[in-house]
C-alpha cells in the first residue's frame, strides 16, 4: 500500500469538487436565464408545426411525437451557453473524480468501497455518472443545479467529514460480496438520488400550476417562468419512475445480496439490526410509491412524496450505518 | 394511464382502487343497506384493495422504524438492560407497547399480516383472471382506433395493392413474427367494408408481476414454517479443547418448534488452534487485524478431519453450518490455599469490552478456601496506564499481557437454586478485600506469576493465557427456498416491470375510390414512451410487406 496514489488521490477529489463548484455557478446561470423575462417561445411554434405537418406519413408522424415529446425540453434556456458550460465542467470534473476514485483503489489494492469516505466519493461519482449518462439522451439540464449540489453537499461531507487513510480490509468485509453488493447499492442509491431530483422537481411543477401563494410576486413570476423551461409535471413523474423502478430493482438485489453475506459472515441472514432495518423501510417504501403509481388518488404529487421520503431515508439509512459501524467495531473485535 | 380494457374486465383483473379500474359512481359511495355477508364482501374488496395495500406498506415501514431507534432484546440484550436502568419509567412504559421486541410484537405482526392476507386477497383472482385471458384471443377492435394514444393512417390507391385480404394477412403475419398474439376480426358495423387484425403482446408483464408478489408470500411463508425446522447455538471454545455437539454442551441453544435433541448430528469439534494476523504496515494500520483463522478437527468415531473456519468462510459439518463469531482471551487461574494446595484450576474465557480486547471475567471459589472467594478480573492483552491513571489495553494482541483481580469475600450465593450466569459476580452478600475502593490495591499478575491473596486467604497464579473462539453452530434447510422465493421475486420484479403490454390493431378499410384506407393503432398498460414509434414502425414494415407480396402474386 503505497502512500503516495493515495495522496494524488486525494489532491484529485478535491481538485473535482472545485471544478463540480465551479459547474454548479454555470448551472445556477442557467437557471436564472430561464427566470428572466422570454421575448419569444419559438419551442410552441415549432412543436405547432411539426403537428401541423404531420401526415399519413409514418416518418412525420414519428417526428411529430418526438417534437412533443422534447417541446419542453428544446426551450431556447435549455440550450443557453451557460447550461452547455455547465454539463461540460461537470464532465470534467468528474474525469478528476473517477481519477481519484481509480487512484484510491490501487493505494488501497481493492475496491474503493470499503469504508464511509470510499463509499462517499465512490457513490457520488455513481451519482454524477447516472446524470451525465442520461443528459446524453434527454437534455436534463434543468436537473444540473439540484443533482449536482446535492452530490456536492455528500461530497464535501465524506471527504471532510469521513476520510480515513488506505487501511487494511476487516476480515468481515473480506468477501466477494462487498464488490458485488455495495456496488449494486450505491448504483440503486444514485438512481433513487436522481428520481428526488426529478420528483422534487415534479412537486414544484405541480404546485406551480396552482400557483404558490407564500412567495412573492416577482418571486412567482420568475419562478413559473422558469418551470415553462422544463418538462410538465405528468413528464417529470413518467421519468421518475422509470428512473425507480431500475433503482428498486437494483435495490431489491441489494437487500438480498446483503442476507446473503449476512448469512456468511454472520451466520443469519436477517437480524433486524439498524442497517439491515432501514435497507428494509428504503424497499418498503419504494414498493409503496410503485403501487402509488398504481393506485387511483395518490399517483402524481402524492406518489413523488413518497420518492422524496424514500430518498430521504436512504440518507438515513447512509448516516445510521456509520454510526452503526463504530457500535459494532468497538463491541467484538471480529 | 389510459384503460386498455373495458372497464368490466378490468375490474376484474385489477384490484379496487387500481388506477385502471373504473372511477366509483356517486351511486356506490351512499352506501346501500348490507346485510352480514354483504358487509363481508364489503370489507374484503377493502382490505385487498390497491389503497389498503398502500397504507400497510406505507404502515410496515413506520412501524420498523422504533427498532432501529430502540434496543432490541434480540439482536442488544445488553442495550436493553442498559435502558431499562436510564430511563425506568419510560421503559416500563415502552415495554408495554413490545417496543424492544419490535419484529416480533403484537401490532408489527398485525401490520405484516393483514399485508399478506391482502396480497393472497389480491392475487388470486388476478391469477384467475391472467389465467383466463392467457388462453383467450386478443379483444375485439375499438370502434374508434384516431382515439387511441398511437394512431396513424395510411390511404392505399386502387391497384398498388392486391387485395385487402392480402393487406390483412400481412399485417398478420408481420405482427406474429413480432410475437403478438394475433386474431382477425370482420367489423359488423360497416356493413362488410372493412376488417381488422387485433394484436396483443406481453403477457409476461403480468406473469412477472403475479410471480413476484406470490413468491413473496412463498418468501414469508419460509420463514414462518421454515423457523420450526431451525436451529442455533453458540458455545465458546478455548485452544486446545473440544466441544461434543449436544445440546447441554452450549452456551446458549435457541431451538425452533420441531426440534428434538435427536436431531443433532454427535460429532466433536476441537479447537486446534486460533490464529489472528495483524496489519504490519502503516501508522494507523498498524496492528488491525486482517485475518482471524480457526484451525478445527471434526471427528465421528474415528474419522477425523482437519479443517479452518474463518469469518467468511464457514464450514459445513452434515446438515450444520458452523460460524466463527467471536475470539477472545482465556486466562489460566490456579487458586491455593494457605498451605499450598490447589483448590480451584481452570482456563476462564473473558469477554471483550473493546477493540483491543480489554476483557472482563469472573472467577468463583465456593470450596477449599476459610471463605468463599469471588474475583472480578480485567484483562490486558498489552496494558498501559492512561493519563487518568486508568489502566487500558492498547493493542489486541499478548505483547504486554497484565490480569487485574479485584477480590471478594462472603457469600456467592450459589446454594440459592437460581441459575446463575459463569459471567456475572453476585457481590450483594460479599466484601470486596482487594481492589478500588478496598484497604488494598487490586491484584497484579503477569502470565507465570503467582500473587497472596489479602488476609492470609491463599494464592493465585495466572499459568498462562489462551485464545478462545467463539462458534455458532445452525441448522437451516429453509436456505434452498428461500433463494428459490428470491431468485423468483427478482425475476418476476424485472419481468413485471421491465416487459412492455402493448396492444396493436390495423384495420383496413375500402375507400370510395376502390383504394384502402389502413389505420395502424397501439395502446399500452402503463406509461410506453415507446408506443407512437413502435406503431409507426409497424405501418412502415407492413407498407414494404404488402407491396412485397403484391408483387409476388400472380397479376
Ligand atoms: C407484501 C406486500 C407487497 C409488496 C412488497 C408489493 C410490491 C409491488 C411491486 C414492487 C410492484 C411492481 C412490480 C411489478 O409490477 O412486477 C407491485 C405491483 C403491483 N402490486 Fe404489489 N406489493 C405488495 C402487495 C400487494 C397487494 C396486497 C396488492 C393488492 C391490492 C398488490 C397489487 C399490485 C398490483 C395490482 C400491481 C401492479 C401495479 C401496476 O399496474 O403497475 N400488491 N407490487
Amino acid at each position: 500500500m503505497s502512500l503516495f496514489p493515495s495522496i494524488v488521490s486525494v489532491t484529485l477529489i478535491y481538485s473535482a469538487m472545485a471544478v463540480y463548484a465551479i459547474a454548479l455557478v454555470a448551472f445556477t446561470a442557467d437557471l436564472a436565464k430561464r427566470a428572466a423575462p422570454l421575448a419569444v417561445v419559438p419551442s410552441a411554434s415549432r412543436s405547432t408545426v411539426a403537428v401541423g405537418a404531420a401526415g399519413s406519413s409514418s416518418v412525420d408522424t414519428a417526428v411529430r411525437v418526438q417534437t412533443e415529446v422534447q417541446a419542453h425540453a428544446v426551450h431556447p434556456a435549455g440550450s443557453s451557453r451557460a447550461g452547455r458550460i455547465a454539463v461540460a465542467l461537470t464532465a470534467l470534473a468528474w474525469l478528476i473524480h473517477l481519477a481519484g476514485v481509480v487512484l484510491r483503489g490501487i493505494s488501497a489494492q481493492r475496491v474503493p468501497w470499503a469504508n464511509m469516505y470510499e463509499f462517499s466519493i465512490t457513490s457520488t461519482l455513481i451519482i454524477v455518472g447516472v446524470f451525465l449518462l442520461m443528459q446524453l439522451r434527454l437534455n436534463i439540464r434543468y436537473l444540473g443545479t439540484f443533482v449536482v449540489g446535492l452530490m456536492l453537499v455528500l461530497l464535501g461531507v465524506g471527504a471532510v467529514g469521513f476520510y480515513v487513510d488506505v487501511i487494511p480490509l476487516p476480515p468481515a468485509l473480506q468477501s466477494a460480496w462487498l464488490v458485488i453488493h455495495v456496488l449494486v447499492a450505491m448504483t440503486a442509491t444514485a438512481l433513487f438520488a436522481v428520481s428526488f431530483a426529478v420528483s422534487a422537481l415534479q412537486i414544484a411543477q405541480s404546485r406551480n400550476v396552482g400557483g404558490s401563494r407564500s412567495l412573492g410576486a416577482t418571486v412567482r413570476a420568475k419562478f413559473s417562468r422558469l418551470l415553462k423551461t422544463v418538462p410538465d409535471a405528468e413528464t417529470l413523474d413518467a421519468m421518475a419512475y422509470r428512473i425507480i423502478i431500475v433503482g428498486f430493482i437494483l435495490w431489491t438485489f441489494t437487500l438480498m445480496a446483503g442476507a446473503i453475506w449476512a448469512n456468511r459472515a454472520w451466520g443469519r441472514y436477517w437480524g433486524w439490526d439498524v442497517k439491515e432495518v432501514w435497507t428494509f423501510i428504503v424497499w418498503v417504501i419504494y414498493a409503496a410509491y410503485i403501487h402509488a403509481k398504481a393506485t387511483r388518488g395518490w399517483n402524481g404529487t402524492r406518489a413523488a412524496w413518497l420518492a422524496i421520503v424514500g430518498f430521504g431515508a436512504v440518507m438515513f439509512n447512509f448516516g445510521v450505518v456509520n454510526i452503526f459501524f463504530k457500535g459494532l467495531h468497538s463491541y467484538s473485535g471480529l | 394511464m389510459p384503460n386498455s380494457e373495458s372497464p368490466a374486465t378490468a375490474a376484474r383483473s385489477r384490484p379496487e382502487g387500481h388506477i385502471e379500474t373504473p372511477e366509483p359512481s356517486t351511486e356506490q359511495v351512499t352506501m346501500p343497506r348490507l346485510g352480514p355477508i354483504g358487509w363481508a364482501r364489503w370489507g374484503w374488496r377493502q382490505l385487498t384493495s390497491m389503497r389498503t395495500a398502500l397504507l400497510l406498506l406505507l404502515l410496515l415501514a413506520v412501524g420498523a422504524i422504533p427498532g432501529s431507534v430502540l434496543p432490541q432484546r434480540t439482536a442488544d440484550p445488553n442495550g436493553v438492560i442498559q435502558y431499562f436502568k436510564m430511563n425506568p419509567v419510560t421503559a416500563k412504559v415502552l415495554d408495554g407497547f413490545q417496543a424492544f421486541d419490535v419484529y416480533t410484537s403484537v401490532w408489527f405482526s398485525a401490520i405484516y399480516l393483514l399485508l399478506f392476507v391482502s396480497l393472497i386477497g389480491c392475487v388470486i383472482p388476478r391469477t384467475r383472471h391472467h389465467w383466463n385471458a392467457l388462453r383467450q384471443s386478443p379483444p375485439h377492435t375499438p370502434a374508434r382506433l384516431s382515439r387511441l394514444p398511437a394512431y396513424e393512417t395510411h390511404n392505399v390507391a386502387a391497384g398498388e395493392h392486391a387485395s385487402r385480404s392480402t393487406l390483412l394477412a400481412e399485417a398478420e403475419r408481420l405482427l406474429r413474427k413480432s410475437g403478438y398474439r394475433v386474431r382477425r376480426y370482420d367489423d359488423p358495423t360497416t356493413s362488410g367494408r372493412s376488417s381488422s387484425v387485433s394484436a396483443e403482446k406481453g403477457y409476461l408483464r403480468e406473469t412477472g408481476n403475479l410471480i413476484f408478489h406470490i413468491s413473496l408470500i412463498g418468501v414469508l411463508a419460509t420463514i414462518l414454517i421454515g423457523g420450526s425446522f431451525q436451529y442455533t447455538g453458540q458455545r465458546v471454545i478455548v485452544e486446545g479443547q473440544a466441544f461434543v455437539n449436544t445440546r447441554a454442551a452450549y452456551d446458549s441453544f435457541s431451538p425452533g418448534r420441531l426440534f428434538t435433541d435427536g436431531m443433532l448430528d454427535p460429532y466433536s469439534l476441537t479447537l486446534d488452534k486460533f490464529a489472528v494476523t495483524y496489519s504490519q504496515v502503516g501508522t494507523k494500520s498498524m496492528g488491525m487485524v486482517t485475518d482471524y483463522n480457526a484451525t478445527v478437527t471434526t471427528a465421528r468415531g474415528s474419522n477425523k478431519t482437519q479443517s479452518t473456519i474463518k469469518v467468511n468462510d464457514p464450514l459445513s459439518v452434515g446438515a450444520e453450518t458452523i460460524y466463527l463469531l467471536g475470539n477472545g482471551y482465556a486466562p489460566r487461574i490456579t487458586v491455593r490455599n494457605a498451605a499450598g494446595s490447589v483448590v480451584f484450576d481452570d482456563t476462564i474465557p473473558f469477554l471483550p469490552q473493546d477493540m483491543n480486547l480489554t476483557s472482563l471475567g469472573v472467577v468463583k471459589v465456593p470450596d477449599g478456601l476459610p471463605q468463599q472467594v469471588g474475583m472480578i478480573g480485567f484483562f490486558y492483552p498489552t496494558e498501559a496506564k492512561q493519563s487518568n491513571g486508568q489502566l487500558a489495553s492498547v493493542h489486541p494482541d499478548l505483547v504486554n499481557p497484565v490480569l487485574s483481580l479485584n477480590v471478594f469475600t462472603g457469600d456467592l450465593g450459589l446454594d440459592t437454586g437460581a441459575p446463575k450466569s459463569v459471567y456475572v459476580l453476585d457481590t450483594a452478600k460479599m466484601t470486596q478485600v482487594a481492589g478500588r475502593g478496598s484497604p488494598e490495591k487490586a491484584l497484579r499478575l503477569t502470565p507465570g506469576q503467582t500473587v497472596q491473596l489479602p488476609d492470609g486467604l491463599g494464592s493465585v497464579e495466572l499459568a498462562n493465557v489462551k485464545r478462545f473462539a467463539s462458534f455458532q453452530v445452525t441448522h437451516d434447510p429453509t436456505q434452498t427456498w428461500m433463494f428459490a422465493f428470491a431468485l423468483l421475486v427478482l425475476g418476476g420484479l424485472a419481468t413485471g416491470l421491465f416487459v412492455p403490454r402493448r396492444r396493436v390493431w390495423v384495420r383496413v378499410t375500402d375507400d370510395a375510390d376502390d383504394g384502402w384506407a389502413i389505420e395502424y393503432a397501439g395502446l399500452a398498460r402503463g406509461d410506453d414512451p415507446r408506443l407512437q414509434s413502435i406503431v409507426s414502425n409497424i405501418a412502415e414494415r407492413h407498407r414494404i410487406a404488402s407491396i412485397a407480396a403484391t408483387n409476388r402474386e400472380p397479376q
